[in-house]
């Protein structure tokens, strides 16, 4: 992947622009999410609609899980590339002085998501695939309500899940108001750009972990 | 006042180095940090042993030949001034201080604290200048009107001195700040346009060749740079290298 985009500037494009789909798709997420500590009902519909419909499911998440996966594979790629870039380290390095510590450890905030996704697929995504393309289980519009409470029954998952969050939160602070900066936006603008994009880095992980605990207390 | 150096030693490109302890004093708060090596130096020299090796030239903060990673820092502590701007007041008596050559593949040691930085030599070389006949009749500059804040910000742009603390100071030994500010220098110009396209493609090209890294926006560059270039650079070579891609 990394031969496939050989210039620098096209590397932190490609990865900004599969950063900013990655944000799109977190919010549609919540928004879903969000119904289910208010209306199961409308939490199944919507659960059901994702689940069933042929757009979404043969396209939308192929789509997805590809903008997943490059994500992840060109991080590692450049953090490889940049590591070379400076073969004998500093004895003292203040990095401390000139850049926040999210914005110098992406790679480690990513490597929490990465095993966070393990987790979550495990969870959801896997058993959904065997429940309906291994077994060809009947559909049932309302099992997913019961089965999303279930997941977060334990108190450890449940902890695991608001950790991992805290992670998203650290990764977003940085990455997406960096991907204004990567695809040439930076102007006027950008002040308000950058301030809705730290209010989202907060709010949105932090409202995941309101559904999980809420999740939690309601089983 | 009484300082304890731990200065990176060696001996050629090819050696391996390793950091030194070295005891100084009566050091003045007026002195300049090189100035202070001065006198470290001398020391050195009626000791019988061998000099530290560093780059300085204008000692005024114009040339950028001076470098250093001061206590992790490039151009130590301060903010927007070379290391030959950097006063001893701004340390106190007893310190330990490390100083270490600017470091990225694309900036070889050459001795002791003297670095390689022609690879930058080499990205301006790629297409940082414009193609006018100098032969007597070039036309007068400002008899082509430009904008007060294009000129300010190609300005801004042109004061780069290409001292390489904006690789020392990344986490990526990234070159994008120094490059975007000289493909800057002539994209926010008229004079600029007519090889604007080959300039950012060219230049962009040599620095992945040289080995930097790749920029992941920390801003430390930014906060480093003795001439304070903006980010704002780093978005307009994207830009204008996106609109170049497109072109061909």
């Amino acid at each position: 992947m990394g031969g496939l985009i050989k210039s620098s500037i096209a590397r932190k494009v490609a990865m900004a622009l599969s950063g900013l789909f990655l944000v799109f798709f977190l919010l549609q997420h919540f928004t879903i999410n969000f119904t289910s500590i208010f209306s199961a009902d409308t939490f199944n519909e919507l659960s059901h609609f994702m689940g069933t419909n042929p757009l979404v499911q043969f396209v939308l998440q192929p789509v997805l899980i590809f903008g997943v996966v490059f994500h992840f594979v060109m991080g590692f790629v450049l953090e490889i590339k940049n590591k070379n870039a400076r073969a004998i380290k500093y004895a003292k390095y203040n990095g401390g002085a000139n850049a926040s510590w999210m914005s110098r450890n992406m790679i480690y905030s990513g490597l929490v998501i990465l095993a966070f996704l393990g987790l979550h697929f495990y969870d959801f995504w896997v058993p959904e695939i065997v429940h309906k393309y291994v077994e060809f289980a009947p559909e049932d519009p309302t099992r997913y309500y019961s089965e999303l409470l279930h997941k977060f029954e334990s108190p450890i998952r449940t902890g695991l899940y608001a950790l991992s969050f805290v992670f998203l939160a650290l990764h977003l602070w940085h990455g997406f108001a960096s991907s204004f900066q990567s695809v040439g936006f930076n102007n006027k603008y950008s002040i308000a750009a950058t301030k809705f994009a730290k209010a989202f880095a907060i709010v949105i992980p932090v409202g995941f972990i309101i559904i999980a605990i809420v999740l939690h207390f309601t089983h | 006042m009484n300082l304890t150096l731990k200065i990176w030693r060696q001996s050629d490109a090819n050696s391996k180095g390793k950091l030194v302890d070295y005891k100084i004093s009566g050091i003045e708060g007026d002195m300049s940090f090189l100035e202070m090596l001065d006198v470290l130096n001398e020391d050195l020299i009626n000791k019988g042993e061998e000099p530290v090796v560093f780059d300085h030239d204008c000692r005024e903060g114009i040339c950028g030949a001076c470098s250093l990673q001061i206590n992790g820092e490039p151009h130590g502590p301060d903010r927007l001034i070379t290391t030959c701007q950097l006063h001893m007041r701004k340390f106190n008596d007893g310190d330990t201080i490390y100083i270490e050559p600017f470091r990225a593949k694309a900036f070889p040691v050459v001795k002791d604290l003297m670095v390689d930085r022609s690879s930058f030599e080499r990205i301006q070389q790629a297409g940082g200048y414009i193609s006018v006949n100098t032969s007597g009749n070039t036309q007068d500059a400002n008899a082509i009107p430009i904008r007060k804040e294009d000129a300010d910000e190609a300005m801004d742009a042109a004061t780069c001195i290409g001292c390489g603390a904006c690789v020392a100071a990344c986490k990526n030994a990234s070159a994008m700040l120094f490059t975007s500010a000289k493909v800057s220098q002539f994209a926010l110009l008229p004079q600029g346009q007519v090889e604007a396209t080959e300039r950012v493609l060219a230049m962009v090209n040599q620095m992945d060749e040289e080995g930097f890294g790749n920029c992941t926006n920390t801003g430390a560059c930014e906060i480093e740079c003795p001439k304070g270039i903006s980010l704002e650079n780093i978005a307009r070579m994207n830009r204008e290298y996106l609109k170049a891609s497109m072109k061909g």
